[in-house]
């Protein structure tokens, strides 16, 4: 076709035949996405890894994977009941075994017979098994203090994103100025904008407020909002709580005001809360959604449509191989919930290992079980950790100057702000890299640090941040936090 | 571009404090007010409804757990409240879940998963070695030696090697494990692919070919995608061969409104069945070759292969033998899943994609779209990995394993030959031989009244032959509008899938049914 002939002429004149698929034929919007969290900084450290592996001497002997929050990858322990229940489920014969406590194989054999053929590697329902259902009801109505969750609003998903990108994928429609928005905090966890990217829906920004510990403040809201109305036409909020990658937890009053906004003005919300397990400042506490929006009585609690999402890859159980989750729904139009369980059932099922894990994570060992003490030992163990990471995290990076740490109130992550000299930023800019990209590529260089610039996850203009997982283990998270502020503090020299 | 700088350098600008307090709590007043007088017109419209949605997801349908299914489960319920029916179960003859209707799972699959779930049975003595070998193997692998940690994007990298080893002995040609990428199923693969592949506008829309009758995840993507779909016949007087003047056919008619870039096999075929012959897919090959499209070739059934004249040939092979102006300019992508075989852990949501002559630049996109998502179930790589790399003679499992393999599938082509030859038995039933796959897609006549019946009731008349199939026996099938098929024709899916002896009531259950129907509506 003629369209296609006018690309890679320079293959064509090399004798080779033109492809089908190029950067020029592809799908545009996939063209657009960006994922930093994996992204070229990432790609860089792989390679180095691979020199280290070739015998290459480079200034540090190994990589520090400081960019993705994984946390069994750093170290981080499984928790012994989870691991038990579900080897006895994979293979039931182990049931005949005396190593595996009563109250595991009990737990196994629940969920086998909630399987089709007693096993995990049939099918399930596309939403999830109902049993799961039930007991991430049960769980959510415990967590909100007896507010009432309908396990029909309730759909098990691949990994919180998953049922992110379902959502999202519903609310997308029109065209130009009836183009679907989307209001996403900045700094944001990069999933957001790449699925905006790939649905070719409008991103629109709206700024948490960095002199208040990331807080969201309305006024910015309601300024985005008025914005992106000249352009398209907003449909959805998304709040992420508590934050990645600020780490902030929101104060009940604003998810309040978040949620008088968004019935005000029409929007649909999505609450990421994958790390509601994950708060660590002794003034912040985890709210959900859900709870402050039934709360909140008529005509919010009736109408307000809202998407709660979670997952196992976080809190205490670092299970993010398995990619399992949930989404709660409230509020939603039936005939739309019906349309978001055909899409889910192209794809057949979540996984089912996965289901299983979270059925547990959402169910966990009562104090009458025998697996109970160790379970709560160890689930302890893990946040009283992180705990303490992320005060050490903030704490050093606060004695560097040039580097300023917001308080780590939960998640995983420090987003630090650092100072870049302008000579620095120059040279970034000859180099067509951003100033924090170039900035945390040196690191990487340098040290063996990976960690993301900021500019993977949207920040003011002028400002320059980098974040880093609060993860790695902690006899070696003081030095690594030592030797960052160190190669800061070089860099600084570097480029007076 | 003025106006978003615009936009951008107005964020910046200090903010006047806003009276957003005062005005905020005087509208909620005002709305509590409105709405506590109107009670009857409190509700107001969503923000999300039918019509503001998603055009595209509302236009997908996907028949394999489409209305019948729903229709299933509600008898289900009923039959569980005690509410009396001709039958006492549900059959679901609806999807290929192996083990859902009784299929155990391989032993060493399940020892070598319990392995690695739980790594302290490393030191149980109830566990082979071979399987504590490829336990090690695959958690060495692994973030924190854990199948808790996210991998690269791609996939475990000595589980992709696995892979290419997997494929370089079926094929005899080599595979380079950086164009395998493990995906969750063969469906995630397939839907990545397409998605990558979907561009342009208007006539320049990408066309997507198509075979029906197809397993519809094809349509169900297309139409999310809104790419354009290109549908080419599979032959049934034939054995659903797959013609090339067919392929040529739909190709012509498509050029007029959309821009055909990707051909779709399915071999061994879903419903269909059939496996296509050697000389079959060199015509594919060239047919691709010459007008330029991206071939995808969904070989999950690739071990599902009963009849004695067939062979599955890997469109990889194949391409390779044609020789280098073929294997070096054909773009093609290969599916593969642990969901089918002799595996049957569809739960597990296992597969992989090999790529062959991709631009590199698209690999990297690739990746890149693959990362957003972040990785593929670690268990269901670990599964894909004992798939491809599974008890060798001379290791301990060896025999036990052979064993149980060679059961399930001598199961599958005793039950392909059943279900084929009592089909045929039947009086206005037609059914093509079950080469492969694990499904019969016989023909069915419907007589003309029961199409009137059809139309009163607003159904396609398979649907309605279905629905009544299902109601009156608890058979629940798929009907064949569901998956395409030629115009005034009928069929319907119905799985091989249950045993043996439940295999032969279920087929009875259907001749009677079938013979009933015919004698109702004469």
């Amino acid at each position: 076709m003629a369209a296609r002939a006018g690309g890679h002429s320079q293959a064509a004149m090399n004798g080779m035949k033109e492809k089908v698929l190029t950067l020029d034929t592809m799908n545009p919007c996939v063209r657009r996405v960006e994922y930093a969290v994996r992204g070229p900084i990432v790609l860089r450290a792989l390679e180095l890894e691979q020199d280290l592996r070739q015998g290459v001497k480079k200034p540090f002997t190994e990589i520090i994977h400081a960019n993705l929050g994984d946390a069994q990858a750093m170290g981080q322990k499984t928790i012994t009941f989870f691991r038990q229940v579900l080897a006895l489920c994979v293979h039931p014969d182990l049931l005949n075994s005396p190593h595996f406590p009563e109250d595991t194989k009990r737990r196994a054999e629940r969920i086998l017979q909630a399987c089709g053929g007693h096993s995990l590697g049939a099918y399930t329902f596309s939403a999830g098994i109902r049993l799961f259902r039930e007991d991430v009801a049960q769980y959510i109505e415990q967590r909100d203090g007896g507010i009432p969750s309908d396990p029909n609003n309730i759909f098990l998903s691949t990994g919180a994103s998953d049922a992110i990108m379902t959502v999202l994928k519903l609310l997308v429609a029109g065209e130009g100025r009836s183009r679907t928005g989307v209001l996403i905090p900045i700094p944001q966890y990069p999933l957001y904008s790449a699925v905006l990217a790939e649905f070719n829906a409008v991103q629109v920004d709206y700024y948490l407020d960095e002199d208040r510990a990331w807080a969201l403040d309305i006024a910015e809201l309601q300024r985005a909002l008025h914005e992106a109305r000249g352009h398209c036409t907003p449909r959805a909020l998304c709040i992420i709580n508590p934050g990645n990658p600020t780490g902030q937890v929101q104060t009940r009053e604003c998810i309040e005001a978040v949620i008088r906004f968004a019935f005000e003005e029409r929007l649909f919300l999505l609450a990421d809360e994958v790390y509601q397990d994950n708060v660590y400042a002794d003034g912040s506490r985890f709210h959900s959604f859900k709870k402050v929006l039934m709360e909140m009585g008529p005509p919010y609690s009736t109408q307000q449509e809202l998407a709660s999402f979670h997952s196992i890859s976080k809190g205490y159980m670092g299970e993010c191989g398995f990619r399992g989750g949930y989404v709660e729904v409230v509020n939603m139009d039936p005939k739309v919930q019906q349309q978001m369980q055909k899409l889910m059932s192209v794809r057949l099922c979540p996984p089912v290992p996965g289901q299983a894990v979270l059925s547990m994570v959402v169910s966990p060992p009562a104090p009458s079980d025998p697996s109970f003490e160790q379970f709560q030992a160890e689930r302890q163990a893990v946040l009283a950790e992180l705990a303490a990471k992320a005060k050490l995290t903030e704490q050093v990076f606060n004695e560097a100057p040039g580097i300023r740490c917001n308080p780590v109130q939960g998640a995983m992550y420090s987003f630090p702000r650092v100072q870049l000299p302008a000579r620095a930023v120059q040279r970034a800019q000859e180099l067509g890299l951003a100033p924090d990209m170039f900035f945390c590529l040196r690191l990487l260089e340098e040290t063996g640090i990976c960690v993301v610039p900021g500019s993977g996850f949207g920040q003011r203009e002028g400002t320059y941040h980098f974040r880093m997982t609060i993860l790695p283990p902690m006899e070696k998270l003081r030095p690594l936090l030592e030797k960052l502020s160190q190669f800061h503090a070089k860099f600084t020299r570097d480029f007076s | 571009m003025q106006r978003a700088a615009a936009l951008v350098q107005r964020a910046y600008r200090p903010r006047t404090p806003c009276p957003w307090s005062r005005c905020q709590s005087s509208a909620a007043a005002e709305a509590s007010a409105v709405l506590k007088m109107r009670p009857e017109r409190s509700q107001r419209e969503r923000i999300l409804t039918l019509e503001s949605m998603n055009p595209q997801v509302k236009a997908v349908e996907y028949a394999v757990r489409g209305p019948i299914v729903l229709k299933a489960g509600e008898i289900e319920m009923e039959l569980r409240r005690g509410i009396k029916k001709p039958f006492t179960e549900v059959i679901r003859a609806n999807i290929g879940d192996a083990h859902a209707m009784g299929q155990q799972p391989i032993t060493f699959l399940r020892q070598v998963m319990a392995l690695c779930t739980y790594p302290n049975l490393l030191d149980s003595p109830s566990f082979p070695e071979d399987a504590k070998k490829r336990a090690r193997r695959i958690l060495q692998a692994c973030g924190g030696n854990s199948l808790g940690s996210y991998s690269a994007s791609q996939g475990v990298n000595c589980i992709r090697e696995d892979v290419a080893a997997y494929i370089t002995r079926r094929d005899g040609v080599p595979a380079d494990p950086d164009n395998i990428y493990l995906t969750t199923g063969a469906s995630d693969g397939i839907t990545t692919i397409l998605k990558i592949l979907v561009s342009g506008g208007g006539k320049s829309r990408t066309g997507v070919m198509i075979p029906i009758p197809q397993y519809p995840l094809y349509s169900a993507v297309i139409s999310e995608l809104d790419a354009v779909q290109v549908n080419y016949y599979l032959d049934e007087e034939n054995c659903w061969a797959l013609n090339v003047n067919e392929l040529r056919r739909a190709l012509r008619e498509a050029k007029e409104h959309c821009d055909p870039k990707v051909l779709c096999i399915i071999n061994p075929g879903n419903p269909t069945g059939q496996v296509q012959s050697r000389k079959c897919i060199e015509d594919v090959i060239h047919f691709a070759w010459e007008e330029k499209l991206f071939l995808l070739a969904d070989e999950v059934y690739q071990d599902n292969v009963y009849s004695l004249d067939c062979r599955f040939h890997s469109f990889k092979k194949v391409l390779y033998e044609m020789g280098p102006e073929y294997s070096s300019n054909v773009e093609l992508a290969s599916f593969h899943s642990t969901s089918k075989g002799y595996m049957g852990e569809c739960g597990y949501r296992g597969g992989y994609m090999e790529v062959i002559n991709l631009h590199p630049e698209i690999k990297g996109q690739l990746v890149k779209l693959l990362s957003v998502r972040l990785c593929p179930p670690v268990s269901g790589q670990a599964a894909m990995d004992i798939v491809v790399n599974p008890p060798v003679p001379g290791e301990e499992s060896f025999e036990q394993f052979s064993r149980e393999k060679e059961s399930v599938l001598g199961n599958l082509a005793k039950k392909a030959k059943l279900t084929e030859d009592l089909f045929n038995q039947v009086p206005g039933i037609h059914c093509n031989p079950l080469q492969g796959a694990m499904y019969a897609f016989p023909r069915i006549f419907i007589p003309t009244k029961a199409m009137e019946a059809a139309q009163a009731h607003k159904m396609a008349p398979d649907m309605f032959y279905c629905m009544k199939l299902l109601e009156e026996t608890g058979i629940c099938v798929v009907p064949g509008s569901g998956f395409g098929q030629r115009e005034g024709t009928y069929h319907f899916r119905m799985t091989i899938l249950p045993p043996v002896e439940k295999l032969k009531t279920v087929l009875e259950k259907v001749k009677d049914f079938h013979i009933n129907f015919l004698e109702k509506y004469a």
